[in-house]
């Protein structure tokens, strides 16, 4: 059966003890589509992963991993195609690096030859002889990433991957990942970086106590949060705003700053619209930019909001 | 099938790597020579053969060290994976729960089985040396390949137990009574129930059957009852315990008891949450 969603989750429940993870959850990723999983910690991201890769079995619901059921008797061999990096990632100490990857990818039944190549790419090939148990938090991250990486998954889960590591290291993770994507990977990664999701593009849900309470494209939640636009005004004199701000078009709000800044919110939908207006009846300003909504606005916006019942 | 292979090395590789096989092949050779040069002293020149009587005293060593080392060994199999986080890793791989099991039953079962080998091995060389020419060779071997059985069927226990607790701590625990009950609780408390009993119940046939549920004690029948020349030194069981019916029911209750928890063990570890 050719499986064109690479994960679906339907309705699905899990309780620890007497806490609800995930309560009646619903999720879907196409082939080749990533996705980026927000929300506070205990929200249920790891959770859901654990879920989808079949280490813990839903109380209600079900989950299919390209079309199988991952915690059932045909999953073994979907685990091929399946790479995931632990959000602790713990290893064999007393392995050398290369040694780990070598025992990972005799397991996957890939060429033993590739690993050497794989720590290449994450930046460890001078490494592979060092014992694991002396790597640093980042260059364990790396391993994992590479660990994820053998045998070319179609199916990538990364939970908070970016946590420990330097800037640097960070950019070329999400490198490595924009390469992957290209590929036609699913990459469903969780994390707290807002801001680096932001310029990664892809499709991103966030969860609440067990809840899915926003899911889409950047564009997408920005449509529905429907948060104002800010356009702020500077001039290099001062005092020049103070009056016009009375004289704002309906539906826009001014803010002065301080004396040489105005600070304009509107509805999104607006934006050409006063935009044009600005420029041909306002002269006092010498600069504009333009702000959007971020991701960490549209995160708290949409946290703030109560659970949909 | 290769998943098990490749995760049975692994196994049997870690325990060469932090020197777990160099201490139980030393510790099992030198019992097993001590043995071999003061257990067999008192014979003088007119004694029954010097290789029945090694065999007889390292009977009594194995059934108290293997289930020990093997329990050792096996109890963190599971548990320790899980406690440190890279058991969730492994189970996303291409494995199957119970071929996780079986991997690292068989890779510990071959370590231990290599130094319960090479230690009594060594003791063999100078048996041979000291007492050429002895009629019960077979009855050593027996014991050495009964020996690796032994420590198979504790290593299964022993994965029962580290599939069960959610702490090593508590693993560890759980195997200490475990060997407490199997290797010296057991054969107390039959004693006194032996003696309580004033053979009104307790006839030869029922106790037979009794010693058979405990493996120990199925391995101790195996041994100095399969033997003529052994039973002979080993002069207490022999007339009870002697003959086929003993043997058959020694090896039945030796795979039963590798087979059961065997299959208890996947079973609980499937169930396992990670």
């Amino acid at each position: 059966m050719p499986a064109k969603q690479a994960v679906c989750v339907r309705g699905v429940t899990k309780i620890f003890d007497t806490q609800h993870a995930l309560e009646n959850l619903s999720l879907s990723i196409e082939a080749g589509e990533s996705l980026a999983l927000l929300g506070h910690n205990g929200a249920g991201k790891t959770t859901l992963m654990k879920l989808v890769l079949g280490l813990i079995r839903p109380d209600a619901g079900e989950v299919r991993i390209l079309g199988v059921d991952p915690a059932g008797s045909g999953a073994t061999q979907v685990r091929q195609h399946l790479g995931y990096l632990p959000e602790n990632i713990a290893f064999y100490p007393a392995l050398s690096g290369l040694e780990t990857l070598t025992f990972y990818a005799r397991l996957k039944r890939q060429p033993v030859s590739d690993c050497k190549d794989l720590l290449e790419r994450v930046g460890l090939g001078d490494a592979g002889g060092k014992k694991v148990g002396a790597y640093s938090k980042g260059m364990r991250q790396r391993l994992g990433l590479a660990q994820a990486l053998i045998g070319n998954p179609r199916v990538l889960l990364l939970d908070e991957p970016t946590t420990g590591l330097d800037p640097e290291l960070r950019h070329s993770f999400y490198n490595i990942l924009a390469e992957l994507e290209r590929d036609g990977v699913s990459v469903i990664l969780s994390s707290h970086a807002l801001t680096e999701l932001e310029t990664h593009t892809r499709k991103i849900a966030i969860l609440r106590k067990g809840h899915l309470i926003a899911a889409g494209t950047l564009a997408e939640l920005r449509e529905q949060a429907n948060l104002p636009l800010h356009i702020r005004l500077t001039s290099n004199q001062t005092d020049r705003f103070i009056n016009f701000a009375p004289s704002l078009p309906a539906g826009v709000t001014g803010n002065l700053v301080n004396g040489h800044a105005l600070e304009l919110a509107l509805p999104a939908s607006r934006k050409m619209e006063i935009l044009c207006y600005l420029v041909g009846n306002v002269s006092e300003f010498d600069d504009l930019d333009i702000y959007q909504p971020t991701l960490a606005d549209l995160y708290l916006h949409f946290q703030n909001r109560s659970i949909p019942s | 099938m290769r998943a098990i292979v490749i995760l049975a090395s692994k196994e049997f590789c870690d325990g060469i790597r932090n020197r777990w096989f160099l201490g139980a092949t030393g510790a099992l050779m030198v019992f097993a020579l001590g043995l071999t040069f003061v257990g067999s002293a008192p014979l003088g020149s007119v004694g029954v053969d010097r290789v029945a009587v090694t065999t007889v005293s390292l009977t009594s060593l194995a059934v108290f060290l293997l289930p020990l080392m093997a329990l050792l060994l096996s109890y963190d199999a599971l548990v320790g994976e899980v406690e440190r986080g890279t058991m969730a890793l492994l189970l996303t791989y291409p494995v199957a729960r119970w071929q996780v099991v079986a991997g690292k039953f068989i890779g510990q079962t071959f370590g231990l089985g290599a130094a319960t080998i090479t230690g009594f091995g060594v003791a063999a060389v100078f048996l041979a040396v000291l007492s050429p020419g002895s009629a019960n060779w077979h009855g050593y071997l027996l014991l050495v390949a009964s020996s690796v059985w032994l420590g198979a069927v504790f290593v299964a226990i022993g994965l029962v137990i580290s599939g069960l607790p959610q702490q090593r701590g508590a693993a560890a625990a759980l195997a200490f009574i475990v060997w407490l009950v199997f290797v010296v609780m057991y054969d107390m408390a039959l004693l006194g129930g032996l003696v309580a009993d004033q053979a009104a119940i307790i006839g030869p046939a029922l106790f037979n059957f009794l010693l058979l549920l405990n493996p120990a004690d199925a391995f101790r029948m195996l041994n100095l009852a399969g033997v003529e020349d052994i039973s002979v030194a080993a002069g207490l069981l022999g007339a009870e315990m002697a003959g086929g019916l003993a043997l058959s029911g020694a090896l039945v209750s030796l795979l039963v008891w590798t087979l059961l928890p065997l299959g208890l063990a996947v079973g609980i570890f499937h169930r396992k949450s990670l």
